[in-house]
């Protein structure tokens, strides 16, 4: 089920890179990302416990993944 | 939490607190070999939680053994303030002399334990305390500076002792504050504490209350007591709500969401953070409202947590409306409960605008928080409308 309040998109290119994947699947303090043998998955349960803590957004390369606010769109 | 009379006494003993021979029985053929092996006369006691055991003659005395056993037959059908009897602590009968009062506890208005001793013990402190003023004394100690002898002989004097006596109970009242503290507990009570005919002191009753939230602490001793995690010591059993409640609280260990309470009232609370949760029900109560229940949410629980309290609460029979208000919150985040009880009320099959009478949390991330409450049509308030005057505005809403 997607967040209510919270969605994450990641660059599919971002997405393919193993190391980004783990180093994502490691920052995120509320396991919103897999580092699975394909890239970076997103665990979509986890969504809306995102903090906004931009740990992810810090770890990726510049619009590899972006964090968007459902709530004010 | 409240420990047996049996447990207590066997935490005492492991202080060497004076205690007489006893044994706990739990058949009439036990209390007969009991009554041998202690030899002589004893006492029978039922070993329930509430006061009230020699009213309801729950207390006995055995001249012989199969008086001894003849008693333990009527002891244990007794119920005690709707409370039926674990097992039975028999005891030597003693000589007694004198009886005194030892209690400690915890001050909540000076914010330190408070030793009660009065050498008029047996009946009942607050009795002695308005016939007899001087018999009583009340001692502060502090919690974190080192503890002295001299505090507990102050004390024993305060009220009247002196010589040997007080030489005597000293360090019985000394050993007893280091109980209280070592344990975390919130009451420490040796009534009566007699002095026997021979000039030595024993333990007659204790009874020990340990703080609920410092069980972890402390999980050797219960085990070794025999108290299993699963007792929960309340002066009731818990409901299948209030079990729910405790399972909503396991979730995960993020925060709090959980001390769930039943009542039979329409609305709910999801109420809490530094005394909001009993200052908020008392605030619904007092504007006459009826509240579903009591529960504590406070250090940041996770939105799944605050969820699942919130669709266990609108699960409620009879819950028309849910009060969503807390004290100014620092680390619990706004937007993250914000989020939590309106995920619950779309999962329990509400409209979040109709359901939450009132969103009071003011404090983190409070702004993203009234983000999420304006999209969602939530009506919500700021520091500047008090918690009596919130409780007030989610009352008015039903009635």
């Amino acid at each position: 089920m997607p967040g209510l309040f919270i969605d994450v998109k990641v660059d599919p290119e971002v997405a393919k890179d193993a190391g980004i994947a783990a180093k994502l699947e490691e920052v995120c303090p509320v396991g919103i990302f897999v580092a699975a043998a394909s890239g970076v998955e997103i665990d979509e349960q986890n969504l809306d416990e995102c903090v906004l803590c931009d740990l992810c957004i810090e770890a990726a390369p510049k619009n590899g993944v972006r964090v968007i606010k459902l709530y004010e769109s | 939490m409240r420990f047996y009379e049996y447990e207590s006494k066997a935490l005492f003993r492991r202080h060497r607190l004076p205690l007489g021979p006893g044994q706990r029985v739990n058949s009439a053929a036990e209390a007969r070999q009991a009554f041998g092996e202690i030899g002589g006369p004893v006492v029978l006691k039922s070993q329930v939680l509430s006061g009230g055991r020699m009213k309801a003659g729950a207390v006995k005395f055995a001249e012989s053994a199969d008086e001894a056993a003849e008693h333990f037959q009527s002891i244990m059908p007794i119920v005690v303030q709707g409370e039926s009897a674990r097992s039975v602590l028999v005891e030597r009968k003693s000589a007694v002399a004198q009886e005194y009062f030892v209690a400690i506890t915890w001050d909540g208005r000076a914010k330190k334990p408070v030793l009660v001793f009065s050498d008029m013990g047996g009946i009942d402190i607050e009795e002695v305390a308005e016939t007899h003023p001087e018999h009583v004394s009340k001692t502060h100690f502090s919690s974190i500076l080192p503890l002295s002898p001299r505090i507990a002989k102050e004390a024993v004097g305060a009220a009247g002792v002196t010589g040997a006596a007080l030489n005597r109970l000293t360090p019985i009242v000394f050993e007893l504050m280091k109980i209280f503290l070592a344990y975390d507990l919130t009451l420490a009570e040796i009534n009566p504490l007699a002095r026997l005919e021979d000039g030595s002191f024993v333990v007659l009753d204790g009874h020990v209350d340990m703080e609920a939230e410092a069980r972890g602490n402390h999980k050797k001793l219960l085990e070794e007591l025999g108290i299993g995690e699963d007792e929960t010591r309340q002066a009731r059993p818990p409901t299948d709500f209030e079990l729910a409640g405790a399972r909503v609280n396991a979730v995960d260990h993020r925060g709090v969401a959980g001390n769930v309470v039943e009542f039979d009232g329409n609305l709910g609370l999801v109420i809490g953070a530094g005394g909001g949760s009993l200052t908020l029900f008392d605030a619904v109560r007092q504007h006459g409202g009826r509240p579903a229940n009591y529960c504590e949410i406070g250090g940041n629980p996770s939105v799944k947590k605050a969820e699942a309290l919130t669709q266990l609460i609108l699960s409620k029979p009879g819950v028309e409306k849910l009060a969503v208000m807390m004290n100014v919150v620092s680390n619990t985040r706004v937007d993250i409960v914000a989020r939590g009880v309106i995920k619950g009320c779309i999962a329990a099959g509400r409209d979040p605008a109709e359901t939450i009478a009132i969103f009071r949390i003011p404090g983190s991330w409070e702004d993203e928080g009234f983000k999420i409450l304006r999209k969602y049509g939530v009506e919500y308030c700021d520091r500047s409308v008090s918690m009596h005057d919130a409780a007030g505005r989610a009352v008015a809403k039903i009635s």
